[in-house]
């Protein structure tokens, strides 16, 4: 089979984000998890958030340097792939990449600071390096966000004949879409690396156990000791999602229509628009959750243009398993908070551990799908309503070779991430 | 006519010179580790890992900045170059993703040096050859012509490879091959921690800068008749010309005298000149003979905030640089860090 150019651009590009994304929240939360550590340890004297600090920090230096190079690559793809979206695009969004950019580097150069700088700067710098470190990373999600909310809901920009005739970048950061994007994203990286953590502690802890491996008791605490700080985290952030959510998706019915109908495959406008989720129907709720209003029209999809349509069966989909998997993640927080309020041990919380080690996954995979509902939701535009992606692709023949090629490497890399952060945890066990 | 056009790609060049002299020097750290040879090879790789480590990444920035503000201040620009220099720029950047990943896996992951010695080897030394030849590709005016064909007749080979895959471009890439291989033995001198280590990366700079004059005359000649621009232009401005063999010469002597301090200083001006010289032959063009500056302008509004926001950045990032470097730039820097583990 022969793939055509665009089919191969597209992959690529979803392909590099797709892998990005993940390294990229890893990115804004581990840092906030390593700063928590070290506080504690500064705090309390316990050596044990000092060693966790150490261990975090060895693994966030892989992980951000593997988000660093898949960054560059995409910052150039942006470039390789879609030279007449970036020509057309440049001028009015390039302004919140270049910001981007410096917040990148005040990652970069205080992450230096703080993983070779333990013994070499005063205890408040390091501290300091490293709280610069989370905040950059978070600067940094906001600045990309906002880019890609503006390619939704496109705002700034008077457009004659597919050529901008008058631009203010200014009002193109604050789309529509931008406040709600942001949030969403950045809530998104702390609930799913705070899960992450816990649930990867929580899951080598129980199998320590299960292997009737009684231990010394400072490897329990050391496990203990990570699941409260990544639950420290991940707790208020999973639960805020869902109101996140629910905020987004209003705006998602006003701004973009064929989107939300893509989300809930909805093929006739109704009134009193039932709501799909597993299956189940329940009646009235999208006219009340998109609306505010159980009565509300909502516009189907048979109300554009056919060639307007997003690819209905991905979106749906997605938008299915990003909400179920948020929902859980909500739950099992919900139960942690619950179990810490009372003061109770974790480690002796086997089934919430076990809920835990089963949803470690579960953040990055709700992640990607909520990041097809934006994205493949968004087709065929490039720019919403203004440019085609077809339109923006460039005319360079065989771009199916890039694609593999990129796609070997990003494999081999994944490979290699998993493996070096499965002996990190091993030498902990 | 200076105005902020011209700023603002003056900011560009500051960046990639930026990217030169302290990315450059981490893939010529690459290239030492490949040839590392003697009965301290495995000192010698220890010191460009200890040397690297800290700093690689805010290096490697310098590279986004040239990318993002290239595309935001002359997208008419970067959207040729990302048409016509596709293949080129796609292979550095496997370059670059393969390097990165290779050095934070030999340091950090369960393999140690050897599986990732080769993968951070063969980066370090494609990607400065694809970065000179992007380079050299430009200053032809071949990239102009390319994208000029786009749509017509013109083969594949003709718009996608010719332009760069010529004895010009790829003169070029063995020169910037060079130049970061003579930066990086340069300031390792400095970084080396032992008179002997010392000794081997002395010997390095001066065969590199050998190597540096010879891919310098061979460009030059080439340049001639392939970007003749550039040839007289280089040539011509005399200042340049005179600054640069001072640089060359000072950097050479300071190195046979063991005058590190020095060298470092004059390596980097070196380097620095030969960058500028291009970008002065090839001023008022970002890609000749068919763009100019001006020609390739985003609109006055992007540049004003565009100057807002680099300046807003520049507060941040140059103390921030500064604290990083002294940090672990300082002298006595390795035993430190040794005993910092």
């Amino acid at each position: 089979m022969v793939i055509s150019d665009l089919i191969a651009a597209r992959a690529q590009m979803a392909l590099s984000l797709g892998f990005h994304i993940i390294f990229a929240e890893i990115g804004i939360a581990m840092p906030l998890l390593m700063v928590l550590a070290e506080w504690r340890w500064r705090r309390t004297g316990d050596a044990i958030y000092l060693q966790l600090a150490r261990r975090w920090a060895k693994g966030t230096a892989i992980l951000f340097a593997v988000g660093a190079v898949s960054g560059t690559v995409l910052s150039f793809e942006l470039g390789l792939l879609w030279p007449s979206f970036m020509q057309l695009a440049g001028p009015v969004i390039g302004i919140p990449f270049a910001l981007e950019g410096f917040a990148f580097f005040t990652e970069a150069i205080f992450l230096g600071v703080y993983l070779y700088g333990w013994e070499r700067v005063s205890p408040r710098a390091h501290m300091l390096a490293g709280l610069i470190v989370a905040a950059s990373g978070a600067a940094s999600a906001l600045f990309v966000v906002i880019v890609n909310a503006w390619m939704n809901t496109p705002a700034g920009v008077t457009v004659d004949a597919g050529r901008f005739t008058a631009v203010d970048p200014l009002a193109a950061m604050r789309n529509p879409s931008t406040f709600q994007q942001v949030v969403h994203m950045l809530l998104a990286a702390y609930a799913s690396t705070g899960i992450a953590v816990a649930g990867l502690h929580a899951a080598v802890h129980l199998g320590r156990r299960g292997a009737d491996l009684p231990g010394p008791r400072t490897t329990t605490s050391f496990h203990r000791h990570a699941m409260i700080v990544a639950l420290t985290v991940a707790i208020p952030a999973a639960l805020l999602q869902p109101i996140s959510g629910d905020t987004s998706a209003r705006a998602v019915a006003r701004w973009q229509p064929v989107k939300l109908a893509a989300m809930e495959s909805l093929l006739d406008t109704q009134r009193g628009a039932p709501l799909h989720l597993v299956g189940i129907e329940i009646p009235r709720a999208l006219s009340l959750l998109a609306f505010r209003d159980p009565d509300a029209e909502v516009k189907g999809l048979s109300a554009f243009p056919r060639d307007e349509w997003p690819p209905i069966a991905p979106v749906h989909a997605a938008f299915q398993l990003m909400v179920i998997l948020g929902t859980l993640m909500a739950l099992v927080c919900a139960w942690a908070a619950f179990t810490l309020l009372r003061r109770r041990d974790l480690a002796d919380h086997r089934g919430l551990l076990g809920a835990l080690a089963l949803l470690a996954p579960a953040g990055f995979i709700a992640t990607e799908a909520g990041w097809v509902v934006t994205e493949v939701g968004r087709q065929p535009w490039v720019i919403g309503g203004i440019m085609r992606t077809a339109d923006a692709v460039t005319p360079m023949p065989g771009l199916a070779v890039p694609m593999i090629v990129f796609s070997i490497i990003y494999l081999g890399l994944a490979a290699v991430v998993a493996i070096s952060i499965a002996s990190l945890v091993q030498e902990t066990t | 006519m200076i105005g902020l056009p011209e700023i603002i790609a003056g900011v560009v060049a500051i960046a990639l010179n930026a990217y030169v002299l302290t990315g450059g020097a981490d893939f010529g750290g690459g290239v030492w580790d490949v040839f590392a040879t003697g009965p301290r090879r495995g000192r010698q790789r220890e010191l460009i890992a200890e040397s690297i480590a800290p700093i690689w990444e805010a290096n490697h920035v310098w590279l986004i900045v040239v990318v993002v503000v290239l595309f935001t201040a002359f997208p008419a620009a970067f959207s040729t170059m990302g048409t016509v220099l596709h293949i080129p720029l796609t292979i550095m950047l496997v370059g670059i993703v393969l390097r990165g990943s290779a050095f934070v896996f030999h340091s950090y992951g369960p393999y140690g040096r050897n599986r990732w010695g080769l993968a951070f080897a063969m980066a370090s030394v494609i990607t400065p050859l694809l970065l000179g030849s992007v380079i050299g590709s430009i200053a032809t005016g071949a990239v102009a012509e390319a994208a000029d064909a786009i749509g017509g007749s013109a083969s594949f080979a003709d718009v996608f490879v010719k332009p760069w895959a010529a004895a010009f471009p790829v003169a070029v890439g063995f020169f910037a091959l060079a130049l970061f291989a003579f930066l990086a033995a340069a300031y390792l001198t400095l970084d080396a921690r032992d008179e002997d280590l010392q000794e081997d990366f002395r010997t390095r700079a001066l065969a590199a800068a050998g190597a540096v004059f010879v891919c310098a005359a061979v460009a030059l000649t080439l340049a001639h008749s392939a970007a003749p621009r550039v040839a007289i232009g280089v040539v011509g401005a005399l200042l340049i010309q005179a600054a640069t063999a001072f640089a060359a010469i000072t950097a050479i002597a300071a190195l046979w005298r063991r005058r590190y301090r020095i060298a470092r200083v004059a390596a980097a001006a070196q380097v620095s000149l030969i960058l500028w010289g291009w970008l002065i032959a090839q001023y008022p063009y970002l890609i000749p003979p068919a763009l100019t500056i001006r020609d390739a302008a985003a609109p006055a509004v992007t540049l004003r905030l565009l100057a807002v926001g680099l300046a807003a950045g520049a507060v941040i990032l140059l103390p921030s640089l500064r604290y990083l470097l002294r940090t672990f730039k300082g002298s006595g820097k390795v035993e430190k860090l040794k005993s910092g583990k």
